[in-house]
C-alpha cells in the first residue's frame, strides 16, 4: 500500500467528505457517466534490489560515493586544465584547448554530482509512492466571507465607495500619472524628421563610385563583363553619419552586354555603356541584395530570397519584395572615372508608410 | 518529519548542528512552518514532467554564465581598431561590442566556455520550454485551475524569446546586425507609427550608436527582471494548485500520488540540475555556438549567405520568406507593405489563439470543474488535432526560415522549396488534424479493446473442434484502471433559456461542442467486461 | 599588420605537411613539362600563355576528343556549351582541374568531382585554348602562398564573395537550384583561377577590382580558415543558427529527456 503522508492520514476521511460537499459544479459540461470500474486503488509497493541484498545495498552506496568523489577530481582537473592550457596570445589551438579541457572539467564534476544524486534517490533512498490531498483550489466559505469582510470594513472605513469626489479624482491622477514618463522618451530620437532622412542618400550628381572597402574610385574600362563591384560614394568617407549614410547608400555596380539590358525612355542615360549601378538595400526589409549571378543577371537577397531581374531594370521576379531596386543614374568625368548623375530618384530600402 | 521537531527529541550523533542551526533560523524566521507545509509536499513521478525543469535549470545556467559575461563585455558602439589575438581581424575598425566579444572568447581563459554556455543554454532554455508547452497542451493540464499558469507560462516563453533575440543582437557582428536591420524594415511597414518606432528604437536613423546599449539595458536588465517574476509567479501557482498525474491505480482527481520533495524529490531535482547544467558545459567544450570571429563587425554593406536568427526567432522569419509576392501598394497616398504585414498578422493571430486556447476550450465543453487528472493525447482527440495541426503550421513556418540550407542540402531549388512550403503551410495543418484525430480515435478503440479482452499473448490453441484460437492475456484491475479512467462529454445539447429562448451564442457554441466531442469513444465499462465474459 | 611571425608559429606547432607543398610540387611538374621556355617567360598577369607546339596540339586532340561535342570543334561554342574564346589557360585548369569539366550531366551547374585528366593533359588543353585567344594565364605562385594579409583578406572576403559562399566559406544557396560552392579545402590556386574568370554564374574579378594582392590576401583568409579548427570545439559545418538550432533539439534536449526517462524510471 501506498505510504500516506503522517499528517494527511489522520485527517483524510473526514477531508474526503468535505472535498465532497464543496464539489464544483460542472457548468454546462454533459460528461457521460462511464463509471461501472472502480479504482483498485495503489497496487501493492514494488521492492527493489537494494532492499532486499544488504550486499547491492552497500554497492550502490559506494557508487554514489564514487560519483561524488569523481566529481572532487574532476572540479580539481578543470583548475589544473585553467593552469596548464593557458591562452597563448595569436595561438588559436590554445584556445581550443583551454576552452575544451577547462569545460569538460567543470562538466563531468557537474555531471557526477548529479548523476550521484539521482542514483542516491533511486536506490537508496526510501521508495514507493506517497499521496497527498488536493484541496479545491477555490477557498472555504469562511475564508471567502472572511476576506469579503475585510473589504467591506476597507470601503466602510475609508469611505472609498461612498466618497465620489475623491475616488474619481485618485483614479484620474493615477491614470494621467504615468504619461509624463511616457512622453519623455519622445527623447529616444534626435528631433529631425526621419522622412526627409529616408528619403535622401548621401549620393548627389558628380560624386565618384568607389570600391568598398579599399574607397578607390572606378574607372568604366575597369569594369569589363561579368563583372561585379561593391561601391560606396567618394563623399562617405568624411560623413559624420558614416554607418548610416553607408546603410543607405550600398550600391551594386554591373557591366552587361547593351543588348542584354532592357532600358526604360525615362532612363536611357542612367547605364554607361552597359554599366548599371543598383541599391543593394532588399526592398523588402533591407538586407544587402548581393548574391549577383553572372549569366542570369538575377540578384537573391540570402535573407528572404527575393530575386531582381538586373536585365530588366531590377524588376522582382520572386519572393516577397514588390518593388524593383532603385537605380542610381551613372556616367563618367572628364578623366574617364564613374559618377553618379544624381541622387537616387526614389528612397532606397525597406517601404516606410510616408513613402509614397 | 521536519528538523524544528528533532529538536524536542533527543539529538542523533551528527545532527547537533543542523538542529541547533534550524533552531537559530526558525527563532528569526519561522521558517519551520513552511517547511512543514512544504517539505512533504507531494510530487507526481513522470519523465514528462521534469521538462519545465530542464527550462528552469538552464535558466540558472544563463543567470550565472551571463553574469561573468557582463564583467568583460562594453556595451557600446563606439569605433575602435581592434588589437587582441585574433589575426584575422587585426586593425579592423569595430565597435567596442564587438571587440570586447573577441576578448571575452580568444584572451580570457573560459572566456568562450562561458560565452558558449550562455548561448548554448539559451537555445535550451527556450527549447524546453517549447516542449514543456507542447507537454502541457497535449496532456490539457491548462483546464481549470490552471489556465492562467498557461497565460503566465506562454509570457514566460515570449520574454525568453524576447530576451534570446536582444542577446543575439548584442555583439554587434554581421549576421546579428543584418538581424536588426530585418527588424528595423519590419518596423517600417507598420501603418502611421512605423518611420518614427523604428526611428526611436534606433536613436536616429539605422543603425545608429545606441541600439546595442539599449538592448544590453533590456537583456540585463528590464526582460529579466520581469522573467524573474513570472518565473516566481508560475512556481507558486504551481505549488498552490499542485501538480497535476496521470491516470492510474489508487490516483484521483481528489489526491496526488507521487515522492516527497524531502528527500526523495530534492535530491532528484537537485540531481538533475547539475546534470543540465553539466550537458550545457560539456556541449560547451565541445561544440562551438556562434563563432562571432567568422561573422566579421557590423557594416551596412556585406552579408553572408545562409543568414539566419537563432532557432526560436525562425518561425517570424521563415513567415517573411513564404509570403505571396506582390503585396505592398499604395493607398491614399500610403504605403501599405502587406508583404510584412501580413506575416505580422498571420503570426499574431497563431500566438493569441496558443495563449486564448485554455479559455476557448473551457468555453466550448462549458466544463466549469477543477481537473488534476492529465488526460493522455489519445483520450481528447480534437483538442489533440487542434495541436497537431498547430505544430505543423508552426514548424512549416520554422523550416521556411531555413529554406536555403534545405535546398543547398537536399539539392532542389530554392524556388520549389518556398513553393512547396507555401502549399504545407495550409495544408499541412489540414492532413495533421486528420491524421491525428483518426489516430487518437484508433488508439482509444485498441485501448478499449485491450481493457475488455486484454492483450494479445502470442499463443495459439486449437480447440476441440478444430478452430485455433490466440489466448488473450487479461488484465489486472491496475492495469485497466489506466486505460479506462478518463473522462467522456457527450456534445452540448441547444437549450431554450429561461425566457424560452435560443441565444445565436448558444447555437454557436453547440455547433463547436459538436465538432469537439462528436467522434468519441467512450471508455470500456464494468457491465461490457462482464457480458463479454459471458459470451465466453 | 602582416602575420608572417604568427604563421610560422602555427606551421611549426601543427607539424603536419604544409598544404602548400603539394601546390608548389604541382607547379614544378607543371612547369618542367611545360618546358624550360616557359619557366622563363610565364608570368600570372600574361594574356597570353606561351607553350611549346607540341602542348598545344597534344591539347587540341583532348580537347576534340572530349570536349568538341558541346564546345564545337574549333571552341567556338554551341547551343550546348559556351565559347572558350578568351577564357584562357585559368579557365580551363580551374573547370578541369576541379573535375567540373567534362560536365557528368546538364544539370543547373557543373558539379565537382574528381578530376577526368592528368595535370598533363589538362595543361596541354590549357595551352591550346589560350593560343586561341589571349585570356587570364595560370596564377603566379607568388600570390598562392597563403602568407599574406588575412585581416585585409577577411574583410574583402566579406564584402565581395560571403554573401555567396558564407562568412566561413561553407557555400550557400542560389536560383533555380544553383549553389555557391563550399570553399573549405579548395587549393589556392583554384580559387584565384575562379576569382579571374568567374565559372558557372560567380562574377568576375579582375584584376582591377580585386588586385592580385587582394586575391593573395582572400587566399590567405581561407588557408587561415581551412588550417586553424574552431576554437569552441566542432562547427557543425559553419552553417549557422540552424545547424545549431537543430543540434540543441536533436541532441541537447534529448540527451536530457532521455535523462529524466532514467531519472523516473523505477530501478530493479
Amino acid at each position: 500500500m501506498a505510504q500516506h503522508d503522517s499528517e494527511h492520514d489522520i485527517a483524510a476521511g473526514s477531508e474526503l467528505d468535505t472535498v465532497a460537499q464543496r464539489a464544483v459544479s460542472a457548468g454546462t459540461a454533459v460528461a457521460v457517466p462511464s463509471g461501472a470500474f472502480e479504482n483498485p486503488g495503489s497496487p501493492p509497493d514494488r521492492v527493489r534490489a537494494t532492499d532486499l541484498d544488504p550486499k547491492k545495498e552497500k554497492t550502490a552506496e559506494r557508487r554514489v560515493g564514487g560519483l561524488f568523489l569523481f566529481s572532487i577530481a574532476a572540479s580539481i582537473f578543470a583548475i589544473v586544465a585553467y593552469i596548464i592550457f593557458p591562452i597563448v596570445p595569436g595561438n588559436l589551438s590554445s584556445v581550443r584547448l583551454n576552452n575544451l579541457f577547462l569545460g569538460l572539467g567543470i562538466s563531468l564534476a557537474l555531471i557526477s554530482i548529479g548523476l550521484g544524486s539521482i542514483y542516491w534517490a533511486k536506490n537508496l533512498m526510501k521508495d514507493g509512492e506517497w499521496e497527498e490531498h488536493r484541496h479545491p483550489t477555490r477557498g472555504s466559505e469562511d475564508t471567502r466571507a472572511a476576506a469579503a469582510e475585510v473589504f467591506r470594513l476597507g470601503n466602510e472605513e475609508s469611505g472609498f465607495g461612498r466618497r465620489t469626489l475623491i475616488r474619481r479624482s485618485l483614479i484620474g491622477a493615477l491614470v494621467v500619472s504615468p504619461l509624463p514618463a511616457v512622453v519623455m522618451f519622445r527623447d529616444l530620437a534626435p528631433a529631425a524628421d526621419p522622412v526627409a532622412l529616408l528619403k535622401s542618400t548621401v549620393w548627389d550628381a558628380n560624386v565618384r563610385l568607389m570600391r568598398d572597402p579599399a574607397n578607390t574610385p572606378i574607372k568604366a574600362s575597369d569594369v569589363t563583363l561579368g563583372s561585379v563591384f561593391h561601391v560606396i560614394p567618394a563623399t562617405l568617407a568624411n560623413s559624420a553619419h558614416y554607418i548610416e549614410d553607408k546603410a543607405k547608400a550600398a550600391v551594386l555596380l554591373m557591366r552587361l552586354k547593351p543588348e542584354d539590358l532592357h532600358v526604360s525612355a525615362d532612363r536611357a542615360d542612367w547605364n554607361y555603356q552597359g554599366i548599371v549601378a543598383y541599391s543593394k538595400i532588399c526592398t523588402h526589409v533591407g538586407c544587402p541584395v548581393a548574391l549577383a549571378e553572372q549569366h542570369t543577371h538575377h540578384l537573391l537577397c540570402p535573407c528572404h530570397q527575393s530575386q531582381f531581374d538586373i536585365s530588366h531594370e531590377a524588376k522582382v521576379i520572386f519572393g516577397p519584395a514588390k518593388r524593383p531596386l532603385p537605380q542610381l543614374p551613372i556616367t563618367v568625368d572628364s578623366e574617364g572615372y564613374l559618377i553618379a548623375r544624381s541622387d537616387f530618384h526614389e528612397p532606397v530600402g525597406p517601404s516606410f508608410w510616408e513613402r509614397s | 518529519m521536519t528538523t524544528v521537531q528533532e529538536t524536542t527529541t533527543a539529538p542523533a550523533k551528527g545532527t547537533r548542528f543542523t538542529s541547533a542551526a534550524a533552531n537559530y533560523l526558525d527563532e528569526r524566521t519561522s521558517i519551520s512552518g513552511i517547511t512543514k507545509e512544504l517539505g512533504r509536499k507531494i510530487f507526481p513521478d513522470h519523465w514528462s514532467f521534469m521538462l519545465g525543469e530542464v527550462a528552469l535549470y538552464s535558466f540558472i545556467a544563463i543567470l550565472l554564465s551571463g553574469t561573468f559575461l557582463t564583467f568583460f563585455f562594453e556595451p557600446t558602439m563606439t569605433q575602435v581598431h581592434y588589437d587582441g589575438s585574433y589575426v584575422p581581424l587585426k586593425g579592423i575598425q569595430m565597435s567596442a561590442a564587438y571587440a570586447s566579444t573577441l576578448d571575452i572568447s580568444f584572451d580570457i581563459r573560459g572566456g568562450l566556455l562561458m560565452r558558449q554556455v550562455h548561448h548554448w543554454a539559451a537555445l535550451l532554455f527556450v527549447a524546453a520550454i517549447g516542449l514543456h508547452m507542447l507537454r502541457v497542451f497535449f496532456n490539457g493540464s491548462f483546464r481549470k485551475p490552471r489556465e492562467l499558469n498557461w497565460v503566465i507560462g506562454f509570457t514566460l516563453f515570449i520574454l525568453a524569446m524576447a530576451e534570446g533575440f536582444t542577446g543575439y543582437s548584442l555583439p554587434d557582428d554581421l549576421l546579428s546586425g543584418n538581424g536588426l536591420r530585418i527588424i528595423d524594415g519590419m518596423v517600417k511597414g507598420i501603418p502611421v507609427i512605423g518611420t518614427w518606432t523604428s526611428y526611436l528604437l534606433f536613436g536616429g536613423e539605422f543603425p545608429g550608436e545606441v541600439i546595442v546599449p539599449r538592448l544590453y539595458s533590456l537583456h540585463i536588465l528590464l526582460v529579466p527582471a520581469i522573467l524573474v517574476a513570472a518565473l516566481g509567479l508560475h512556481l507558486l501557482l504551481m505549488v498552490i494548485n499542485k501538480h497535476t498525474q496521470y491516470a492510474g491505480p489508487g490516483r484521483t482527481n481528489e489526491n496526488v500520488v507521487g515522492v516527497p520533495i524531502m528527500p526523495n524529490f530534492a535530491a532528484k531535482a537537485g540531481g538533475f540540475f547539475f546534470v543540465v547544467f553539466g550537458v550545457i558545459v560539456l556541449i560547451s567544450s565541445f561544440f562551438t555556438i556562434n563563432p562571432i570571429w567568422n561573422y566579421g563587425p557590423y557594416d551596412p554593406s556585406p552579408i553572408s549567405a545562409g543568414t539566419q536568427p537563432d532557432w526560436y526567432i525562425g518561425f517570424l522569419d521563415g513567415a517573411l520568406r513564404l509570403v505571396p509576392p506582390g503585396l505592398e501598394f499604395v493607398l491614399w497616398g500610403h504605403t501599405w507593405s502587406f508583404n510584412i504585414l501580413l506575416p505580422m498578422i498571420v503570426v499574431g493571430i497563431f500566438i493569441v489563439a496558443v495563449v486564448l486556447y485554455p479559455f476557448l476550450e473551457a468555453w466550448i465543453t462549458g466544463d466549469k470543474r477543477e481537473h488534476h487528472i492529465t488526460e493522455r493525447p489519445r483520450n481528447a482527440p480534437t483538442r489533440t488535432a487542434i495541436g497537431a495541426a498547430g505544430v505543423t503550421f508552426y514548424a512549416v513556418l520554422w523550416a521556411a526560415a531555413a529554406s536555403d540550407i534545405l535546398a543547398t542540402h537536399f539539392h532542389l531549388t530554392i524556388e520549389a522549396v518556398t513553393h512547396s512550403l507555401q502549399a504545407l503551410l495550409i495544408l499541412g495543418p489540414i492532413i495533421a488534424y486528420f491524421v491525428a484525430k483518426r489516430s487518437c480515435l484508433a488508439l482509444q478503440k485498441k485501448d478499449r479493446e485491450i481493457a475488455l479482452h486484454g492483450y494479445e499473448s502470442g499463443r495459439m490453441i486449437r480447440l476441440p473442434g478444430g478452430q485455433y484460437h490466440e489466448v488473450h492475456k487479461e488484465l489486472t484491475d491496475y492495469e485497466r484502471w489506466r486505460l479506462v479512467d478518463y473522462l467522456d462529454y457527450k456534445p452540448l445539447m441547444v437549450r431554450p433559456d429561461a425566457q424560452g429562448r435560443i441565444s445565436p451564442m448558444q447555437r454557436v457554441r453547440a455547433a463547436f461542442s459538436r465538432w469537439f466531442f462528436e467522434d468519441r469513444i467512450s471508455p470500456a465499462t464494468r457491465a461490457e467486461l462482464e457480458s463479454g465474459k459471458e459470451h465466453h | 599588420m602582416r602575420t608572417h611571425s604568427s604563421t610560422d608559429a602555427r606551421r611549426r606547432q601543427t607539424g603536419r605537411r604544409h598544404p602548400l607543398a603539394s601546390i608548389a610540387l604541382i607547379t614544378i611538374g607543371l612547369l618542367s613539362t611545360g618546358g624550360a621556355y616557359a619557366l622563363l617567360t610565364t608570368t600570372a598577369s600574361a594574356e597570353t600563355t606561351t607553350a611549346t607546339q607540341q602542348s598545344i596540339s597534344e591539347g587540341q586532340k583532348i580537347f576534340a576528343a572530349n570536349c568538341a561535342t558541346c564546345h564545337g570543334m574549333s571552341a567556338a561554342g554551341t547551343e550546348h556549351g559556351p565559347s572558350l574564346y578568351g577564357v584562357g589557360a585559368a579557365s580551363v585548369d580551374f573547370q578541369m582541374g576541379t573535375g567540373r569539366m567534362p560536365l557528368a550531366y546538364q544539370g543547373p551547374q557543373g558539379a565537382q568531382k574528381p578530376p577526368q585528366f592528368t595535370q598533363q593533359q589538362i595543361d596541354d588543353v590549357a595551352a591550346y585554348i589560350a593560343s586561341l585567344a589571349p585570356g587570364p594565364g595560370i596564377p603566379d605562385q607568388k600570390w598562392l602562398s597563403g602568407n599574406a594579409d588575412t585581416a585585409l583578406g577577411g574583410e574583402l572576403f566579406r564584402v565581395n564573395c560571403a554573401m555567396c559562399h558564407n562568412v566561413a566559406g561553407a557555400g550557400g544557396a542560389l536560383t533555380e537550384g544553383k549553389f555557391a560552392p563550399s570553399l573549405k579545402g579548395v587549393e589556392a590556386r583554384h580559387i584565384y583561377e575562379a576569382m579571374v574568370t568567374g565559372p558557372q554564374n560567380m562574377p568576375v574579378f579582375n584584376d582591377t577590382n580585386l588586385t592580385p594582392q587582394d586575391k593573395a590576401d582572400i587566399i590567405s583568409y581561407l588557408k587561415f580558415l581551412d588550417e586553424n579548427a574552431s576554437v569552441g570545439g566542432f562547427d557543425l559545418g559553419s552553417l549557422g543558427p540552424v545547424s545549431e538550432g537543430l543540434f540543441i533539439w536533436i541532441f541537447g534536449l534529448g540527451a536530457i529527456v532521455g535523462v529524466t526517462i532514467w531519472i523516473t524510471a523505477r530501478p530493479n
